[in-house]
């Protein structure tokens, strides 16, 4: 099909991967800032907040340099931490996974915080005298009330992730086979003299996918509505 | 129940500074609204924090800034009750009653689930969702869940003002019985009187974030008999309706009093104003009003430029009438006295 190489394919998976595994390393932080953001006064918070948000202003390239700084084997974490636990991560696939992170973990925990908020605050009162702990109350209560809003986020990180390019392509270089996503080979193929029918290919693909994140969203939003 | 309190909170310029000790099982908490009724509660509650002072629930101190001891809202075993019943909306009725009662340390656990279902009669909504139910439906379901969680005290945060009367009316006798049948103290908080003289015993009368006054109920409507137009309400329970003629008639104590409204249900609860009986010294021969009891004063208190007269009529509980103060004088009612009452059947309205 396409005439696609056993690089493509592998591209392809490694979109759906990165995009994958990114999101669900990301879900139990974001949970966890989308409930500070709103439900804890603390000092710092603004701070946090700029911090979370910073990925969505900043060119991704920019936030693709920052990682290498930081995770390179220079960097602070990376001489620090990664180095000593014999850890690679610079142009391999858990790089692209982190970038692809850091870029769309803002638009993940927009949207956990607006499902949050529109939590009545007296069902949360009421958990806690009824005896419910914290954690109780955040997986009995919140966790359930703010579903739509948890799932929403996942699906725009998700979608997020599979477009993502400047950040991947700084930390996680395009080396075919190893950290080369669609985005990443469609940009090869059009930059190569005959590669425009297999980057339209990569296009339709990638369009293909898109169309089912979308079409996946709705249908679990329906779901939930006709369940309410 | 015996709740001690002194603290201090401060919002914005809002103060709230109050100092009470409270012993019973029926306690008001009475004012207008912005007076900081539901702040108080929210912090006796544990959900918000005083700035300064001292809670103590039957000589467990809950809170106290000296020490900086704050028991947490989940470990104060105290239910509420809000003016929305703020049911869980992704649990059935069945799941967001027994919500508090999973969580109440089985030793703890006295009230049983099927008695409370069975008091509040809900039986047949265990299985239902939270979304399809009535107003009142729910106001129920939400005072069953804060019932089974076993609490120590029971905080009804103004739980009747979102309904409309005759809802109202349908709901009070659940709560009190649901109270009573379980012997759980409460705190009751409202800004109307005649929920005050229908629930509570003993008030706290809060103003400006100040308790201004501690009285009780009845004390607290004679007080303000004086100032209101609508006059001391009466509150009567009737039963045994008969219809007669195009009224009702129905058994109070000794009497018969004739009303216009009323059902068929075995027993109801009427107002009437003080305003609406009119007294008369010897038997007057004809009358257009229904009702005429004779009664003897128990006593008089001043209202204002007004006078009001205890009354006994051998009906089920004593009468407020009010006079002005010359017709007082005219009519000799002095205590001991023997007067008439006349009060027309239109007079009686029902609550439920």
């Amino acid at each position: 099909m396409f005439g696609f190489t056993p690089a493509d394919y592998s591209a392809i998976l490694l979109s759906l991967k990165v995009a994958t595994v990114a999101t669900l390393l990301s879900l139990p932080f974001g949970f966890a800032v989308a409930y500070l953001m709103t439900y804890r006064r603390f000092w710092g918070k603004v701070v946090l907040d700029v911090a979370v948000n910073l990925p969505l202003t900043l060119p991704p390239v920019v936030i693709g340099f920052l990682l290498l700084i930081l995770l390179g084997r220079e960097g602070f974490i990376g001489r620090t931490l990664l180095q000593p636990l014999g850890i690679r991560l610079i142009f391999t696939w858990k790089a692209a996974v982190i970038a692809t992170s850091v870029v769309g973990f803002p638009l993940m925990v927009r949207s956990m915080r607006t499902g949050m908020e529109t939590i009545d605050e007296r069902l949360i009162h009421v958990s806690r005298l009824l005896g419910a702990g914290w954690l109780d109350t955040v997986i009995t209560v919140i966790v359930p009330l703010s579903l739509r809003g948890i799932i929403a986020g996942s699906v725009l990180m998700f979608a997020r992730g599979l477009g993502e390019f400047g950040a991947t392509v700084v930390v996680a270089g395009n080396i075919p086979g190893l950290t080369q996503t669609i985005p990443l080979a469609i940009y090869e193929y059009a930059s190569s003299p005959k590669g425009d029918t297999m980057a339209l290919s990569l296009c339709a693909v990638s369009i293909v996918i898109s169309i089912a994140v979308l079409l996946f969203h709705e249908w679990l939003g329906r779901r939930m509505v006709r369940s309410d | 129940m015996e709740l001690r309190v002194a603290i201090k909170r401060r919002f914005g310029s809002f103060l709230l500074d109050v100092k009470f000790l409270v012993r019973g099982e029926r306690i008001g908490i009475f004012g207008p609204s912005g007076s900081g009724k539901s702040t108080l509660v929210g912090l006796i509650a544990g959900l918000s924090k005083p700035d300064w002072g001292t809670i103590a629930l039957d000589g467990e101190t809950l809170f106290d800034s000296n020490t900086g001891l704050n028991v947490p809202a989940e470990h104060r075993r105290m239910g509420m009750v809000f003016q929305r019943p703020s049911l869980f909306p992704h649990l059935s009725v069945k799941g967001n009653l027994l919500y508090g009662y999973r969580r109440c340390a089985p030793e703890h656990r006295k009230i049983a689930f099927g008695d409370v279902v069975e008091v509040l009669q809900i039986g047949r909504l265990l299985d239902r969702g939270v979304k399809h139910l009535s107003g009142g439906e729910k106001q129920r379901v939400a005072i069953g869940r804060a019932v089974l969680g076993n609490p120590r005290l029971l905080l009804l945060d103004e739980p009747l003002s979102a309904l409309d009367d005759n809802l109202k009316f349908q709901i009070v006798p659940f709560l009190k019985n649901v109270c009573a049948a379980f012997k759980i103290p409460y705190l009751f908080i409202s800004h109307s009187l005649l929920e005050m003289q229908i629930m509570t015993d003993q008030v706290l009368h809060v103003v400006e974030g100040r308790v201004v006054e501690q009285t009780t109920a009845e004390d607290l409507v004679r007080g303000r008999m004086g100032e209101s137009m609508a006059g001391y309400m009466n509150l009567l329970r009737l039963s045994q309706p008969r219809q007669v003629d195009a009224l009702y008639a129905y058994t109070w104590g000794d009497q018969q009093l004739l009303t216009s409204s009323g059902d068929e249900e075995p027993e109801g609860l009427f107002e009437l104003s003080s305003t609406d009986i009119m007294l008369f010294k010897s038997h007057p021969e004809a009358i257009s009003a229904r009702n005429l009891l004779t009664c003897r004063v128990v006593s008089t208190f001043d209202a204002g430029n007004r006078i009001g007269v205890d009354l006994d009529c051998n009906g089920d509980g004593r009468l407020v009438a009010e006079v002005v103060r010359q017709a007082a004088d005219e009519l000799g009612i002095t205590e001991g006295s023997e007067v008439y009452a006349a009060i027309k059947a239109t007079a009686f309205r029902k609550l439920g």
